[in-house]
């Protein structure tokens, strides 16, 4: 499983990462593993504020679909429009080019509350 | 015992290959304080004697056959193709399930993707779903994804007076309680202009059924962009789905979602079912409706092949947060209106249609000639017109019904205001015999 | 089956082309409806014999009962009886209309009253309502019949409906649809629902619990009673989902063993043709305290005299009209020709087979809980030692002439093969079957790319589905 060493990680299996005082959020390497060929990603409106731990969105493969939680609260700014078209990219580069989403937390301190990349690696290993 | 194929001699080697002595072994886990009871049945009855029972029922019924019909209002007497029911019920399709493995299922999947194409092609839309139950589940399931469109943030669903009353009834049914708002059909009255000013943020969206159930067509110039301007969706109830032959499909004036009752395809009356749920979308909110969909693909050798896609939707995969519960659904039904559309063809339909067109007209002009009667429709009609009479339309119906015609609608049971107006509808299964028979009833019937 | 690849009925088609008839037209034509017309129908142009081989090979592409045996899991694939179709084929009864004075459609009012009559007593309930037209709508009036009831009482905090982990996916969503929210229950290592698990969400916020039984690994729920007055104890209702009920014909009744409601499956256990998908029938049979919030119009009998009556509180219409009545037609049909005994004859049989084909496929692919079973079981779809999935095995299967089972489900049961064999198949069909199962486990050893790259034989080898996931194409597009 490969890992982001600068992002945080939920036990849902999204990652965060901060960049421009936005955080950006995806799902991780093990999750799009466990989903295998994505076929479809539901992200919400632009605009839109979620708590932490709120659905933000859907991913689909054939035959699963899983919910996306928030692993911040805050204010979608904006969302990766081309997984839309391309929804493979998640399984390429889930770090990178298949983000998802990006926000304005409302409370930056909830970050300290996400797993470090050792601590997420550890909870996937006990599941 | 019929359909059973054991001898004594396979079931005592079964049993012995179980390691068990007795078939009633099998059973123990049934508590013993309710094992077996003594089903009060009629005993059985052999293929002749329960042909001769169905056949007894049968003469306690009238059929169609036994009239000149004019009743439509939301079941029509059309005529069905024979080829149509002897290839539906070959046993490959009547007796195969749910096309969960493609691979042995690409004579249902290619037949309902074709259905899906023609009823898309009818109804001017994008995307349609392998079918519901009826039109007035489809209508149902239309508001619901409605409100699932605007992610739950819009919970009024806006609903003309003039839609199927049984439809409306099925759609309360189906969002009881404080879930949604249905409203815009508490006065009966209420037309277009009424319904567009009771748009607002609100509003998921707006339903009418056009031709409306009062046999006349709308006037929907103008209609989407005011439901598009309020951020809702117009669903549209295409009934009598034979119209679209002739009529303006729904997508060239902007529907969003069209639903309609199927039967007219090549189902016929069946007392009422099974019918068919014609549902259609516009592309964007795909990933919102319910139901199956095919889907044409590839195998692993590149030839062209058909799958149920987009599943993640359904039941069986988002379990409780599935656009819809259903599972089994009208294929075969689906199957036989796409024979049918196929069958009749580009001029077919719309000959069927001009036909219904022109029959109903002639009857409206013969009948509005008659003292006593006077066509009321305010607008252009299709094959089903209003029609106020001298009489209560049950006692005319009684009349009608000794000179073996089976008379209209009667509109006063749904709406108060529409006092002796019979709804009559016309198809291509009327000769101008009947429809003079029925005017010269009516005629006599005047001094009732 | 045909492997020739078919054209679409719009390939076929030829400009000019028809193959309808239709009698001249008798009357005035009037003008047509200004501003209303539309341009262009988009339609095929097919000759009558090119329509009838277009539909005739598409039918050969598919597996049947006709055709094959087809085993597939919780949806009692069993024969279909012909005399059925030609009973819901009988003008008087098929060529009525659903509006007709009531007069004149007594034989149709009489058998839906008498198959509400038998269905009542096999089930052991005091109500059935024939309207819903399949087993989901069937679960959807039922959890609407709970909610009903409960509101009727004043009695509006209960919010959550229990299902254990086993159901069908149709549960959570009809719940789902009713507003409720969804609480799974965990099955113990017997497959029974957990009675600790059930108890500690035994509250008054309880609608009720959705239970199949036999549940979907084919097993009896050994506490069925218990489970019943867990539920009426805390004041909530039990609904059963019918989709087993062949294996209780005669065996035992819902109503008797403490269920509150339970939809049948009219397309499963009482022989109706499954359609390739539909129509299926879903009547909901209720104990007396909810026989009067049955969905309606339901058939009733004053005298001689048949009539349609609406139950005094009820949920109201779930469709327009009565219910897929030429189903209703069918089903009748077969109760009438099985009888009492030969009903109970086929629940026995059904049970026989499974158990007989669970020990004939047990050395090859592991049970996943080893009791007797009822109707139908579950095994273990993978080949130990091998990288050989349930998938695989299914598509395989289809080489050798046999429809798959139903696979991955129950979810709770890795690789499943969900296995119903039907009261109907013969002895050497079920043992041809569990013959071919050994194969294919000796083929995954021996040669496993040859079943992973299974079927051969079929019009189509395995298909894509991420693209057509990815990019849907769902209409023809010329």
């Amino acid at each position: 499983m490969n890992l982001d060493p600068n992002a945080r990680y939920a036990e849902t299996h999204e990652w965060a990462r901060k960049e421009d005082g936005l955080i950006v959020c995806g799902i991780t390497d093990h999750a799009q593993e466990e989903l295998s060929d994505v076929v479809y990603v539901e992200f919400p409106q632009v605009g839109d504020t979620l708590a932490k731990d709120e659905v933000f969105g859907v991913i689909e493969s054939v035959k699963a679909a899983s919910d996306l939680y928030m692993p911040m609260g805050g204010e979608i700014v904006e969302v990766n429009v081309i997984l839309e078209d391309s929804p493979e990219i998640v399984n390429e580069d889930p770090y990178g080019k298949g983000w998802m989403i990006k926000f304005n937390p409302s409370d930056p301190s909830e970050w300290d509350d996400l797993l470090m990349p050792e601590a997420y690696e550890a909870s996937v290993a006990g599941e | 015992m019929p359909y059973l194929p054991h001898t004594e001699a396979d079931r005592r080697e079964m049993l012995s290959i179980i390691g068990v002595s007795s078939v009633e072994e099998l059973f123990q886990d049934v508590p013993t304080s309710h094992r077996c009871p003594e089903l009060q049945l009629p005993k059985a009855v052999s293929e002749m004697e329960i042909l001769d029972e169905l056949y007894a029922m049968a003469l306690k019924n009238s059929s169609t056959g036994c009239f000149a019909t004019f009743l439509g209002a939301g079941a029509y007497n059309h005529f069905v193709p024979s080829v149509i029911p002897q290839l539906a019920s070959r046993g490959e399709f009547l007796t195969a399930y749910t096309p969960y493995q493609p691979e042995v299922s690409q004579g249902t999947l290619q037949a309902i993707f074709e259905y899906q194409s023609m009823i898309a092609a009818l109804t001017g839309m994008d995307v349609v779903n392998a079918s519901h139950y009826d039109g007035a589940t489809s209508m149902a399931e239309a508001a619901i994804m409605a409100v699932n469109v605007s992610r739950g943030k819009r919970r009024k669903i806006l609903v003309s007076p003039c839609i199927h009353p049984q439809y409306r009834q099925t759609l309360r049914t189906y969002l009881p309680g404080d879930q949604v708002t249905i409203t815009g059909d508490e006065n009966l009255r209420a037309g277009l202009e009424d319904l567009k000013e009771m748009l607002d943020d609100e509003t998921a969206c707006l339903i009418i059924q056009n031709p409306n159930f009062l046999g006349e067509l709308m006037d929907v110039e103008g209609l989407a962009n005011a439901v598009h301007g309020a951020g809702a969706l117009l669903v549209v109830v295409a009934n009598p789905l034979i119209s679209l032959g002739l009529l303006k499909p729904p997508g060239d004036y902007g529907a969003d979602i069209v639903v309609a009752e199927g039967q007219p395809l090549g189902a016929g009356l069946n007392f009422g079912g099974p019918y068919l749920g014609v549902f259609a979308a516009r592309e964007e909110y795909v990933r919102r409706m319910p139901g199956r969909l095919v889907g044409e693909t590839t195998d692993t050798q590149g030839r062209r092949g058909y799958v149920l896609t987009l599943t993640p939707r359904e039941q069986h995969i988002r379990r409780e947060k599935a656009t819809s519960n259903i599972c089994t659904n009208q294929g075969l039904v689906a199957l036989m209106a796409g024979m049918y559309l196929a069958y009749m063809g580009k001029s077919g339909l719309r000959a069927v249609a001009e036909m219904c067109y022109h029959k109903a007209h002639y009857a409206a002009a013969e009948i509005d000639k008659l003292d006593g009667y006077r066509v009321v429709n305010s607008a252009p009609f299709f094959n089903e017109f209003r029609v106020k009479c001298p009489v209560p339309v049950a006692e005319l119906n009684a009349a009608l019904l000794e000179e073996s015609i089976l008379g209209g609608y009667d509109l006063q049971q749904d709406y108060p205001h529409a006092e002796n107006e019979m709804l009559i509808c016309l198809t291509e299964m009327n000769t101008r015999q009947q429809i003079d028979r029925l005017v010269t009833a009516l005629a006599s019937v005047q001094g009732v | 089956m045909t492997r020739q690849p078919e054209p679409l009925i719009f390939e076929l088609s030829s400009p000019g082309r028809t193959a309808f008839t239709l009698p001249e037209l008798d009357v005035p034509q009037a003008s047509l409806p200004e501003g209303h017309v539309r341009d262009d129908l988009n339609l095929p142009e097919v000759s009558e014999l090119e329509f009838v081989r277009h539909y005739t090979r598409l039918s050969q592409k598919n597996y049947a009962i006709d055709t094959v045996y087809y085993p597939l899991g919780s949806c009692t694939m069993k024969y279909n009886p012909k005399v059925n179709e030609k009973a819901a084929s009988i003008e008087g009864l098929s060529q009525v209309h659903p509006l007709q004075p009531e007069a004149s459609v007594q034989g149709s009012l009489e058998l839906m009253y008498n198959l509400q009559e038998a269905l009542k007593e096999i089930s052991g309930f005091a109500g059935v309502s024939l309207q819903p037209a399949a087993g989901a709508h069937g679960e959807f009036a039922g959890v609407l019949i709970m909610r009903a009831y409960h509101e009727s009482r004043g009695d509006f905090k209960r919010t959550k409906v229990l299902i254990p982990d086993s159901a069908h996916g149709t549960n959570p969503a009809s719940s789902a649809m009713s507003g409720f929210s969804v609480v799974e229950i965990p099955s113990d290592e017997r497959g029974n629902v957990d009675l600790d698990a059930l108890k500690s969400e035994c509250d008054d916020t309880v609608v009720g619990l959705m239970l199949t039984n036999p549940n979907t690994l084919g097993l009896f729920e050994e506490n069925v009673l218990e489970v019943c007055d867990t539920i009426h104890g805390c004041g909530g209702l039990v609904y059963g989902d019918g989709a087993n009920l062949n294996a209780l014909l005669g065996i035992a009744r819902p109503g008797d063993l403490g269920f509150d409601v339970l939809h049948f499956n009219l397309h499963k256990t009482f022989t109706t043709p499954h359609g390739g998908g539909g129509p299926g029938s879903g009547p909901v049979g209720v104990s007396q305290r909810l026989a009067p919030f049955l969905p309606g119009p339901i058939a009733a009998k004053a005298g001689d005299h048949y009539t349609l009556m609406m139950p005094e509180q009820s949920i109201g219409r779930l469709k327009a009209f009565y219910g897929n009545y030429g189903m209703f037609i069918r089903a009748y049909t077969y109760i009438r020709m099985m009888g009492p005994t030969g009903l109970r004859a086929v629940a026995e049989h059904a049970v026989l087979n499974a158990n007989y084909l669970k020990a004939k496929v047990a050395p090859h692919f592991p049970i996943a809980v080893e009791r007797t079973c009822m109707h139908e079981f579950v095994a273990h779809g993978d080949v130990s030692g091998t990288d050989i999935r349930a998938l695989d095995v299914a598509k395989r299967l289809i080489d050798y002439g046999f429809h798959p089972p139903t696979n991955y489900f129950p979810l709770i049961v890795h690789d499943a093969l969900m296995i119903e064999p039907t009261e109907t198949e013969s002895k050497e069909t079920l043992d041809a079957f569990a013959e071919a199962l050994a194969q294919i486990a000796e083929e995954a050893r021996r040669d496993p790319e040859l079943v992973h790259s299974a079927p051969h034989t079929a019009p189509v080898t395995r298909l894509d589905e991420v693209t057509a996931a990815r990019k849907p194409v769902l209409c023809y597009k010329g």
